[in-house]
């Protein structure tokens, strides 16, 4: 599904095939599937409505209107058929039922940057809450919206939330100004508390194994520490140079290709297709030999929120690798192998990296910087794909299909979609 | 002195002479004798002349030598003058005396000698120890200013030292208040945000109040119809039940993953624990097996049996399954103690190993080092071999490769005509064999066919021999009956027996290499001999051949 100014263009994943057109009143804002992908809502911030859509029944239309309390976030509940909305100012969460037509609110949601989790199995959510400059953490049980637990949490400023993947234990960080992570079970009892120092810039980004065995912290210090699930201590801790020495690493550098033109089949005028070959440059990967030093941007001392840091951690599928960004060096993704935990590879590409994200079913990490190539990477090797056509397609950021097979690649004004082709056995 | 002499020498030749020069001396001045006996500096010639001159005139002759009597008497020599005679001097005891005066001079003047032989020496070592002391003086002096300047440095240094220590100081006291500056900024600036969000919290209750009492019908939610929840089922109320079913689904969900984990640590511990118990195998099997000699070994054989017991103990299966805490403790508790006692037997290994290499007390070592140096020598030797045979196959090789292309090819054509040349030579002989197995083949069937006649024919007059015998034999037992059954068997044999003896003198023509073929006819006679019916036999016979001949 897609959006295009305030209509709503739903395609066959396979073939691109259009299926439904939907519209709405006004600029659609965001855009999510429920669970069960029967129903598509489209949120619509500046009026402060959301539209749902059926897909079984083009016919069926539902919409919300939140008036005057207006819109800032929208998103639907793990069972498809709640949607909570943020009111503006984070007043309140709002919770609508397509099933009763019934509604509850939510008092005191806190404006943080992951604020409503919910557990992979949708039986749990967890909101952050801050009453009387107290932060608390209310779990509630998705079927039929009961409060759990409510406690408070000693975070300065509760930062965000999220739920390991089975559902039993609650990370929550402080904000960056105080590097704090406390965990918590399910029943609202505290399991831990970690900090690493006390006075630089704190927790910057956090995931969780898939596995649940291991919790990433990614701080303001270019370090990546990993907690262990049965004594949450740190095992380790994962460093971030600018300058690589180890032997047993992969550097991948991205280098271009100069595009080979053939004199003879010049033309005039050009054709487009030969015009755009020229522009566009050919890259490929090289190995290059260590010690590798990286690129390196010092970061601005008295701007708040400094790109300094480990931005971006995600685990693969498999929980046998782990891919980070330090946003000091910009220009490369780090590739951890979890059973041993060394750093395996590093990938260097020429621009800045905008998004990776791993295959939900192999471990195959796609990367992309904003140039019209889409990189992957495997443990059998990497490779640069080059998105044909005329122009160019700046990707901004990707995501695949849960399959595995395919992905949607994602610019300013446009999106495609890649499929792999899987090897015959 | 040499003034004495040249005053002496003329002295000795005259007698005269020498009194009166020592008149004219003692007339000078007999109270300088002494003075000019013992002063260094000599007057000169001239004034000696005069002083013996002065002396003794011969006016005062009696005087003078009176004097000199009375001198030499005082000074201990014998008188001058003879023997109560007086007046009369006596010559031999002026020149004794004279000769006297001469070794005291002698003497004197030597002991002079000495003196100021001594007295230069003394000087030139007042000199030298002068010179040393200046010198020792100047190296005082140096050192001692070395040593001020040396101390100034030190005290610089130790200022400058005190220095540090305080802007150390400094800069600590520094830090220290600007961590109190920045956590008292950091508590005001946290006392501001509070202020500030619950101003904010203030504002946000306002604009719910407003926005919630406005009843805004605009805040409704249209939907064209009801949709059905995902899983099918109603909507339950909220009540006490639900919240405690909530509850217990929630401790459910938490009790299955600590279950889980709980199983996983299990398994973990379990292999675990087979490890340990293999590395104490493990440890069990590499220390030498202990003597138990009771005397010296009483500890370590008590440490033993108690150890074994320790294993018999957690050896036995049913304690791999208690996991309390006193079977833990053993376990790891002997693990230590094995591991400890391995540390101690290899570190015993390694002091004889040093020993061996460093001591030539014990002749076992010695002995043992002289091999293990033979031994090394002989490997080395083996290893130079080796390599200078690497070498050469290495040359070879490298003949072989670097050799030029038509040499190559030559070469690889010359093998080639060599193993064609074999191969057409060993086709030859295959064809020759082939036609000499050809040739026999066909001899053994002709052979097979004039065999196979030639039994025929025997076979026939067989035939008609026997029918004769049977004609003869119907004859006889028409005579006699009671002959007959024994006499047919013995008949049978004698048949069996000669047919039996036949064919091997029929078939000793043939090849024997066919042998298999022939006995096969062999067996098939015989078994068609000791076919009972005699009738029969002709037709068997017929059959045999039949068979023989098809094969």
């Amino acid at each position: 599904a897609s959006c295009v100014q305030h209509r709503l263009v739903v395609r066959d994943a396979s073939s691109l095939q259009l299926l439904q057109l939907y519209t709405c009143l006004d600029q659609i804002q965001y855009i999510e599937w429920s669970s069960d992908s029967l129903f598509i809502l489209c949120a619509l911030y500046k009026r402060g409505i959301v539209q749902v859509w059926s897909l079984e029944q083009p016919a069926w239309h539902c919409r919300i209107d939140e008036g005057s309390a207006g819109l800032v976030a929208s998103c639907w509940s793990p069972d498809g058929r709640h949607i909570l909305n943020t009111t503006e100012f984070h007043l309140r969460i709002t919770v609508w039922s397509l099933c009763t037509k019934s509604v509850s609110y939510i008092k005191y949601p806190k404006a943080c940057q992951q604020g409503v989790v919910f557990t992979k199995d949708g039986r749990y959510m967890a909101v952050a809450e801050r009453r009387d400059c107290k932060d608390f953490i209310s779990i509630f049980v998705c079927r039929n919206w009961q409060l759990l637990r409510h406690f408070d949490t000693e975070t300065q400023d509760l930062s965000g939330i999220e739920w390991a993947p089975n559902g039993c234990v609650l990370a929550a960080w402080d904000t960056c100004l105080e590097y704090k992570v406390l965990l918590y079970s399910l029943d609202g009892r505290l399991l831990s508390s970690f900090r690493a120092y006390e006075w630089p810039l704190g927790v910057k980004s956090i995931a969780w194994s898939p596995s649940s065995q291991f919790l990433a912290i990614g701080s303001f210090d270019e370090k990546v520490r990993i907690l262990n699930h049965v004594t949450w201590k740190k095992i380790t801790e994962l460093d971030h140079p600018a300058t690589i020495a180890s032997k047993k690493t992969i550097v991948y550098k991205e280098v271009e290709k100069s595009p080979t033109v053939d004199t003879q089949r010049l033309s005039f005028p050009p054709t487009r297709e030969l015009a755009s070959s020229l522009f566009s440059t050919q890259s490929k990967y090289d190995i290059s030999q260590v010690p590798v030093s990286l690129q390196y941007v010092k970061p601005v001392a008295d701007r708040a929120n400094p790109k300094v840091g480990v931005g971006m951690l995600a685990f693969s599928a498999d929980n046998y690798f782990l891919a980070t960004k330090n946003d000091n060096i910009p220009n490369a993704v780090w590739i951890w192998d979890i059973r041993r935990l060394k750093l395996s590879v590093v990938l260097e590409q020429l621009s800045t990296i905008q998004c990776f994200q791993w295959d939900p079913c192999q471990p195959r990490l796609a990367v992309c910087t904003g140039t019209s190539r889409v990189y992957l990477w495997s443990p059998a090797g990497c490779m640069v794909v080059q998105v044909p056509g005329e122009g160019d397609f700046q990707i901004v950021s990707l995501s695949w299909h849960s399959s595995g097979d395919s992905m949607v690649l994602l610019s300013k004004d446009n999106f495609c979609v890649c499929y792999l082709e899987r090897e015959e056995v | 002195m040499g003034d004495w002499k040249t005053i002496t020498v003329p002295v000795l030749s005259s007698d005269s002479k020498n009194i009166l020069s020592y008149t004219s001396e003692k007339k000078i001045s007999p109270t300088s004798m002494n003075s000019q006996v013992l002063r260094l500096s000599l007057p000169s010639s001239k004034n000696m002349h005069s002083f013996f001159s002065a002396f003794c005139t011969e006016e005062n002759l009696e005087q003078s030598i009176s004097y000199i009597d009375r001198e030499l008497t005082t000074l201990g020599f014998p008188s001058i003058y003879a023997e109560s005679k007086g007046k009369e001097l006596n010559l031999v005891s002026i020149i004794n005396c004279m000769n006297e005066l001469l070794v005291l001079q002698h003497k004197n003047l030597r002991a002079q000698e000495e003196v100021e032989m001594q007295h230069m020496k003394l000087g030139s070592d007042m000199d030298h120890l002068q010179n040393c002391y200046a010198k020792l003086k100047e190296q005082l002096e140096l050192s001692k200013r070395e040593i001020v300047g040396l101390q100034e440095r030190d005290r610089q240094l130790q200022s400058k030292n005190r220095n540090l220590h305080q802007l150390l100081k400094n800069e600590k006291d520094e830090v220290q208040k600007l961590q109190n500056i920045i956590s008292s900024r950091a508590t005001q600036y946290n006392h501001d945000m509070k202020r500030k969000e619950r101003e904010y919290n203030k504002l946000k209750e306002r604009l719910h109040q407003l926005v919630m009492n406005k009843k805004d019908k605009k805040i409704a939610m249209e939907i064209l119809n009801c949709v059905g929840r995902a899983d099918g089922k109603r909507g339950a109320w909220r009540t006490d039940k639900t919240e405690a079913r909530n509850e217990e689904e929630m401790y459910k969900v938490l009790l299955s993953d600590y279950e889980q984990r709980q199983k996983q640590l299990l398994l973990e511990n379990a292999e675990l624990k087979k490890v340990l118990q293999q590395m104490k195998k493990d440890i069990i099997s590499l220390l030498p097996p202990q003597k138990q000699k009771p005397k010296e070994k009483s500890e370590d054989g008590l440490v033993l049996s108690d150890q074994e017991e320790d294993i018999g103990e957690l050896n036995k299966e049913n304690m791999w399954e208690l996991s309390c805490e006193t079977v833990r403790e053993q376990l790891t508790n002997s693990i230590r103690k094995q591991w400890r006692m391995l540390k101690n037997h290899v570190e015993k290994l390694d002091n004889q190993v040093s020993r061996g290499h460093s001591g030539a007390l014990n002749e076992k070592d010695v002995i043992s080092r002289e091999d293990h140096e033979l031994e090394t020598e002989k490997l080395e030797l083996e290893i130079q071999q080796c390599k200078e045979m690497i070498k050469t196959q290495q040359q070879l090789l490298q003949q072989q490769l670097t050799c030029d292309d038509d040499t190559t090819l030559l070469l690889q054509d010359c093998y080639l005509l060599e193993e064609r040349e074999r191969l057409q030579e060993e086709w030859r002989l295959f064809r020759e064999q082939k036609k000499n197995f050809e040739k026999e083949r066909k001899s053994f069937t002709e052979a097979a066919i004039r065999l196979g006649l030639e039994r025929k024919a025997f076979e026939e007059d067989r035939g008609a021999w026997l029918k004769h015998q049977f004609l003869t034999m119907t004859a006889d037992c028409n005579n006699s009956n009671a002959t007959t059954p024994s006499s047919e068997p013995d008949i049978r044999l004698m048949k069996s027996a000669s047919r039996q003896r036949k064919p091997p003198s029929v078939l000793s023509a043939p090849v024997s290499a066919e042998p298999c073929q022939t006995s096969q006819y062999i067996a098939q006679n015989s078994v068609a001999s000791e076919k009972p019916a005699a009738d029969n036999m002709p037709n068997l016979w017929v059959e045999s051949d039949d068979k023989e001949e098809t094969e």
